[in-house]
C-alpha cells in the first residue's frame, strides 16, 4: 500500500474531498490554494486560483462540474471544475468556513465566523442552473451559536441542516423556519469535523477533546465512542466496511515536548462496532487535519499540517480479510 | 451615720463594700425605665436567662479542666492526710493542679474518705492528658483508678434512667477478604497509581494484558499500600487511613490520624502503626505514632514526643529526625498465632511492647549498652538481633536475643569495627552481618561477613571473606526459600556478582558451611533481585549510565536465561509467586512513564504506558497453608501437576476467548439491528436524492472508469538505414 504523496501545498491542509465517482480529489489549504488531482495516479489535474486567504472547506456537485469553496478572505466562490475558472463570488464581511451544497444542488449553505461586531451565521443561497444567472442574494440566515461553525450538512430531504461548532455542540436547524430545533453537547471541546455515513443514518464527529463519536442522525444519540491520546481533527466512515478512519495528533506547539512516536500522527483505523484500533498508517510528521474515504471505499486520503497529502489505495488483502474476526 | 447620698442611707458595712466605686454608688435614684432595654430588642447582647442556651452553656461549664478520679482507697482520718499527699503527687504527674484544686471528700458520718476525688488542672489539655494517664493506674493490688473528665461524668450522670432497647442490628456477613486468591487461573493482582487514578488489575500474563478489576479517581491523597497478607488495601488521606478489601473494594475500616505520613502493618495484619512527624509548636522535631487494632479500629497506644529519645544510633537522621522505620513489628509466629511485639530502640536499650495490650514487656526495656542498630528476625520468630558498639574495654558485639524470655541465643564479639550491616534471610533462616573493620593504619576498612545459621543447632557462625577484602560491597541478597545468597561487589560501574551456598542439599550427605558457587565479573548491574520463589536472580542496571538493562539468571544451572532492556526503568518488583516481574518507569522521569511485565525467564510479556505513573504494588499473598512436606512433595512431582493445570489453563483461556468472541458477536448483531431499524430513513433519503438529481444520478450509475490507450503519431521521418 504505497501511498502517493501529493505535494501541492506549501502550508497546512484544511480539507480533502473525493468527488462522487472517486476519480477526482480536491485539496484545500492554508496557502489559499485549491488543487484538483486524479486519484488513480496522483497527478495534479489543475488548480483553482483566486482566493487570497485560508481556504477552509470545499464541496463539489454530484456531477463534478462545479466546486464551492469557503475561505478566510471573507468569500465563498463557485468554480468550474472543467476549466478551473471562477464562476461566482459570494462576498461577506466575515471569514467563511463551512460550505455545503444541498442534495440536488439547488441551494448552498455557507457558514461565516464571528468577526468584529458580527456573530457567527449560516447563510443560504440559491444556486442557479446557469452560472451566468447566479445571484449573491441571501435567502436565509441562521444565527445563534457562539463561536465558529465548523461544518454543516443537509439531511432529512433538505429540510434540516446539521451544524457543528467550537462549543462542542451539534445543532439541528429547520431550514424553512430558520429555527434551531434540537441541540446536543457531544464534546467537551471544539468539534473539528463531521462526516456522514453512506446511508445518512449516522455521522461521525471529530473533536480536539481526543474523542470521535458515532451519532444517530435523527436522535443525536451517541452510538459509539473512539478514544485517542491526542486531539482528533478529522474522522471518516468507510462506505463498505465497519471501519472508522481517524486523523489528528499532538498540537503543533506541544510536538517538540514529546517523543516522535508519541505525537500520534498516524492515520488510525478503528473497528466501528468494537471501537478498537486495528491498524494505522504512518507517514505524516505533523497532525493530520483532514481525512476522507473514497466513495467506493477502495482508497483513503489524509492531509496534514506539514502540507503533504497522502493518497492510499488499499491492498487486495484489505478486501479479503474478515475484519470482524481480527 | 454617713451623709445620705441621693436619699439612700448606707451602712458602714455597705460603704466598705463599695469602696473605690464612683460617688453615689450604688446609684439608687434612677428611673428603672431609663435603663431597661426596649422590649423585644436585645441589642445583640445575648441574655443569660434564655433557656435554649442552657445546653450550650453546659459544654462550656468551665469544668473542662476537672477530672473525677474514682476507685481510691477509703481510709480513716488517721491515714487521710497521708493518702491526700500521695494522691497529690500522683495527680501532679500529668499536669499542674490548681491552687486548692484537689477535692478529696471525707464522709463525716462514717469517718472514712469517700473513695473519690475531684482534681482541677490548669487547663483542659492537662486534664485530658491526666485522664489518659490516670485511667487504669494501678495504685496497689486492689485499687485501679478510674479517671473521667468532669464534663464526661456529667454527661454520663444525665443518661436516662429508662432503658431503651437498642435497635437490633442486622448481621451482614462481610465480604470474603481472600476472594482474589480463588481466581480460577491463579493470577496475581497489582495496584497502579497514575494521574488521579488508582486501579487494581489482574496480571493476565498469558493473554499479555492487565485486566482492570477496580478503578477509582482520587482514591488516595498520597500513596496506597497492601496489607502484608494482601487482604486489604490502605489509602492514605490527610485525615487518616482507610482500608479497603473484598471483591467490591468496599471500605473495611477508617482510622483517624491527622496528617499521617507512613504506615507499618504488623506481619500478621492484625495491628497497624500510623506515623506522622513534623515540627511541634516550638519548631522542634516531633512525631506521633498510633498503634491500632485493625479489625476493630481501636487505638491501642500512642507514642509521641520529641525525637531525642527515639532517634538514636542508626535510626537517627543527621537532621535530628528518625529514619523510618524506627518502630518495628516482630514475632507473631508463621501462622500468626504467637504473640506479636512492637519494639523501638532507645539509648542503651530496646523497648518491646506486646500487642494488643501494648504494655512494655515485663515493664522494663531490654538493656543494651551502646546499642547502635537492631532488627527483628523475619518469619515470625520473636528473635531480635542487635549490634552494640565498643564500650570501654568491652568489645563490640552482635547479639541474638529471644523474647519473651530474653535469652541470648548467640553472640559474637567483634574488634575495631567501623560499621556493620545486618541482612536477614526473608524467612529468617539465616542472618548475614557485614562487618567493616579498620585496618591497622585506621585509614581504610576491610570487609568480612559473619553468617548465622538460625535453623542449625546452637546457631553456628561462618566467617566469609571475599578474595579482595578491601572491595566495596554494594549489596547482599538472600535467596528466598533457599540457602544461597548473592553479593554484588567491586569498584567502578561494572561490579562482580558472586553466588554462595550455605548448605549443600544436592549431595547425599547434606553438609553445612559456606561455599562459593559462581562468580562473574563486569556486570552492568546496580542491584540484584531474587525471585520470591528462589532460584531465579534478576540483575538490574538501573541508574549510573545503565539505563534499565536486565539479566535473568537461573542460579540452579548458572545459566543466563535472557537479557532485556526497559529504557530508563527505575524500579523492579517481583510478583509474590515469582512467575512475573515488573520493571517500572515512574513519574520521577519526564517521559515514557509506565511499566513492563516480564516472565521469570526474561520474556517480555506486555508493556503499559501511563502518564504520570507513580506506583505499582503487587498484592501480597498469605503464607501457604500446606505443610512444608506437602509443598516439597508438590515441587518433586511438579511435572504431574503442571500437565493437569496447563490443560485447565488452556481450557479456561479458550473459554475466555469464546466469551470474548460471543461478546463481539453480540455487539455486531446489535449494530446490524440498529442499521436495520434505520432502513426506512435510509431508503427515503436515497429516493429523495435520486429525485433531486434526476438525470445526474442515472449518469452516475453509468459511470465507469475506463483505461484508454491513445497512440498519437507525432512525426514521421524517413531515413536511410546505414549499414
Amino acid at each position: 500500500m504505497r501511498p502517493y504523496v501529493l505535494q501541492g501545498h506549501t502550508r497546512p491542509l484544511n480539507h480533502v474531498l473525493f468527488n462522487a465517482e472517486g476519480d477526482l480529489l480536491v485539496t484545500a489549504g492554508k496557502d489559499s490554494n485549491i488543487n484538483l488531482w486524479w486519484t488513480d495516479n496522483g497527478v495534479r489535474a489543475g488548480s483553482f486560483d483566486g482566493h487570497n486567504g485560508v481556504v477552509w472547506t470545499v464541496d463539489m456537485t454530484y456531477d463534478s462540474k462545479m466546486l464551492l469553496s469557503a475561505a478566510g478572505d471573507s468569500s465563498a466562490r463557485l468554480w468550474s471544475m472543467e476549466t478551473g475558472a471562477e464562476l461566482f463570488k459570494f462576498q461577506f464581511n466575515e471569514p467563511a468556513r463551512a460550505s455545503k451544497f444541498s442534495v440536488g444542488e439547488k441551494l448552498a449553505a455557507v457558514s461565516t465566523d464571528p468577526f468584529m461586531n458580527s456573530k457567527s451565521a449560516i447563510r443560504f443561497f440559491r444556486i442557479a442552473e446557469d452560472p451566468r444567472e447566479q445571484s449573491g442574494e441571501e435567502i436565509l440566515q441562521l444565527t445563534g451559536p457562539v463561536g465558529r461553525i465548523t461544518r454543516v450538512h443537509w439531511v432529512d430531504g433538505n429540510r434540516t441542516l446539521l451544524s457543528s461548532s467550537e462549543d462542542g455542540i451539534v445543532r439541528r436547524w429547520d431550514v424553512e423556519t430558520g429555527k434551531c430545533v434540537a441541540q446536543e453537547t457531544l464534546h467537551k471541546k471544539q468539534i473539528s469535523d463531521i462526516q456522514m455515513s453512506a446511508d445518512g443514518t449516522h455521522f461521525i464527529t471529530a473533536s480536539i477533546d481526543s474523542t470521535a463519536k458515532l451519532v444517530d442522525t435523527q436522535t443525536f444519540e451517541v452510538l459509539k465512542e473512539y478514544k485517542s491520546a491526542a486531539p482528533i481533527n478529522s474522522a471518516a466512515l468507510s462506505p463498505i466496511f465497519d471501519h472508522v478512519l481517524i486523523g489528528g495528533g499532538q498540537d503543533a506547539a506541544a510536538v517538540t515536548m514529546t517523543a516522535a512516536k508519541a505525537g500520534y500522527f498516524e492515520a488510525r483505523f478503528f473497528h466501528k462496532v468494537f471501537c478498537e484500533e486495528f491498524a494505522n498508517a504512518r507517514g505524516h510528521f505533523s497532525p493530520i487535519n483532514s481525512v476522507a474515504f473514497s466513495p467506493d471505499g477502495t482508497s483513503f486520503v489524509t492531509g496534514a499540517e506539514e502540507g503533504n497529502v497522502r493518497l492510499h489505495h488499499f491492498d487486495a488483502d484489505y478486501f479479503t480479510t474478515n475484519w470482524d474476526r481480527v | 451615720m454617713a451623709p445620705a447620698q441621693g436619699g439612700i442611707v448606707l451602712t458602714p458595712a455597705e460603704e466598705k463594700m463599695f469602696e473605690g466605686q464612683p460617688r453615689g454608688f450604688p446609684f439608687g435614684d434612677f428611673d428603672l425605665a431609663d435603663v431597661m432595654l426596649p422590649e423585644e430588642d436585645d441589642m445583640g447582647i445575648p441574655s443569660g436567662s434564655d433557656d435554649e442556651q442552657e445546653e450550650d452553656l453546659q459544654t462550656d461549664s468551665g469544668f473542662g479542666n476537672v477530672l473525677v478520679v474514682d476507685n481510691l482507697p477509703s481510709v480513716g482520718p488517721e491515714k487521710f492526710d497521708k493518702l491526700t499527699a500521695i494522691l497529690t503527687k500522683i495527680f501532679s504527674g500529668s499536669g499542674r493542679i490548681r491552687e486548692g484544686g484537689l477535692f478529696h471528700p471525707m464522709d463525716e458520718e462514717k469517718k472514712m474518705s469517700k473513695g473519690y476525688a475531684f482534681v482541677e488542672y490548669e487547663n483542659a489539655e492537662q486534664a485530658r492528658a491526666a485522664q489518659s494517664a490516670l485511667n487504669g493506674y494501678q495504685l496497689d493490688k486492689v485499687h485501679k483508678f478510674a479517671a473521667t473528665l468532669f464534663d464526661e461524668a456529667d454527661r454520663l450522670a444525665k443518661v436516662s434512667e429508662d432503658y431503651v432497647e437498642p435497635e437490633e442490628r442486622v448481621y451482614t456477613p462481610s465480604e470474603n477478604l481472600m476472594d482474589w486468591l480463588s481466581d480460577k487461573r491463579g493470577r496475581d493482582q497489582f495496584v497502579l497509581r497514575y494521574g488521579d487514578e488508582t486501579e487494581v488489575c489482574w496480571n493476565d500474563a498469558p493473554r499479555q494484558t492487565a485486566e482492570s478489576v477496580y478503578k477509582r479517581s482520587f482514591w488516595t491523597d498520597t500513596f496506597v499500600e497492601w496489607s502484608p497478607r494482601g487482604s486489604a488495601l490502605a489509602t492514605v488521606h490527610r485525615q487518616g487511613v482507610a482500608l479497603w478489601g473484598g471483591k467490591s473494594y468496599g471500605r473495611l475500616m477508617r482510622i483517624s490520624h491527622q496528617g499521617v505520613q507512613r504506615l507499618l502493618f504488623s506481619p500478621c495484619e492484625r495491628y497497624m502503626l500510623t506515623f506522622s512527624e513534623g515540627p511541634d509548636n516550638r519548631g522542634r522535631p516531633h512525631f506521633v505514632a498510633h498503634i491500632w487494632e485493625i479489625r476493630t479500629g481501636k487505638r491501642l497506644r500512642t507514642f509521641d514526643g520529641p525525637h531525642e529519645e527515639y532517634a538514636v544510633g542508626a535510626v537517627a537522621r543527621p537532621d535530628g529526625g528518625m529514619r523510618w522505620p524506627a518502630f518495628r513489628w516482630g514475632g507473631g509466629g508463621v501462622g500468626g498465632d504467637k504473640p506479636v511485639y512492637l519494639a523501638h530502640m532507645k539509648r542503651n536499650a530496646i523497648s518491646v511492647y506486646e500487642a494488643p495490650e501494648m504494655a512494655m514487656l515485663d515493664k522494663r526495656s531490654l538493656k543494651m549498652e551502646g546499642v547502635e542498630d537492631w532488627d527483628w528476625a523475619p518469619g515470625g520468630d520473636a528473635v531480635l538481633c542487635a549490634y552494640q558498639t565498643e564500650q570501654g574495654n568491652l568489645p563490640a558485639r552482635v547479639v541474638l536475643t529471644r523474647l519473651p524470655d530474653r535469652e541470648e541465643l548467640r553472640q559474637k564479639n567483634l574488634f575495631s569495627v567501623a560499621g556493620i550491616k545486618m541482612t536477614w534471610h526473608p524467612q529468617g533462616d539465616y542472618l548475614a552481618v557485614q562487618v567493616d573493620k579498620w585496618t591497622k593504619t585506621k585509614k581504610s576498612t576491610h570487609t568480612n561477613f559473619e553468617l548465622f545459621s538460625m535453623r542449625e543447632k546452637d546457631i553456628p557462625i561462618d566467617m566469609l571473606e571475599l578474595p579482595n577484602k578491601g572491595e566495596k560491597i554494594h549489596q547482599l541478597a538472600w535467596e528466598p526459600r533457599g540457602h544461597r545468597f548473592a553479593i554484588l561487589h567491586g569498584e567502578g560501574n561494572r561490579p562482580a556478582v558472586s553466588i554462595y551456598n550455605m548448605k549443600d542439599t544436592k549431595s547425599s550427605t547434606p553438609s553445612h558451611g559456606v561455599t562459593l558457587v559462581h562468580s562473574m565479573t563486569g556486570k552492568a548491574c546496580t542491584s540484584m533481585h531474587w525471585s520470591p520463589a528462589g532460584r531465579f536472580l534478576l540483575l538490574a542496571g538501573l541508574e549510573g549510565g545503565h539505563n534499565g538493562t536486565f539479566e535473568f539468571w537461573d542460579v540452579e544451572e548458572m545459566t543466563l536465561l535472557n537479557a532485556g532492556e526497559h529504557f530508563m526503568a527505575q524500579e523492579v518488583a517481583w510478583d509474590p509467586t515469582g512467575r512475573c516481574v515488573a520493571t517500572i518507569l515512574n513519574a520521577a522521569a519526564a517521559m515514557e512513564n509506565g511499566f513492563q511485565i516480564w516472565s521469570f525467564s526474561g520474556q517480555p510479556m506486555y508493556k503499559t504506558p501511563h502518564d504520570r505513573f507513580f506506583q505499582l504494588n503487587w498484592r501480597p499473598r498469605p503464607p501457604s497453608l500446606l505443610p512444608e512436606e506437602k509443598q516439597r512433595e508438590i515441587v518433586k512431582n511438579l511435572r504431574k501437576y503442571s500437565k493437569r493445570y496447563e490443560e485447565e489453563d488452556d481450557a479456561l483461556l479458550a473459554q475466555a476467548d469464546t466469551e470474548f468472541l460471543a461478546e463481539r458477536e453480540k455487539q455486531l448483531n446489535e449494530w446490524r439491528a440498529w442499521v436495520e431499524s434505520r432502513k426506512a430513513y435510509s431508503e427515503e433519503r436515497e429516493a429523495f436524492a435520486r429525485e433531486q438529481l434526476g438525470e445526474r444520478a442515472a449518469a452516475h450509475d453509468r459511470f465507469q472508469l475506463q483505461e484508454v490507450e491513445v497512440s498519437v503519431v507525432v512525426e514521421v521521418k524517413e531515413e536511410p538505414a546505414k549499414l
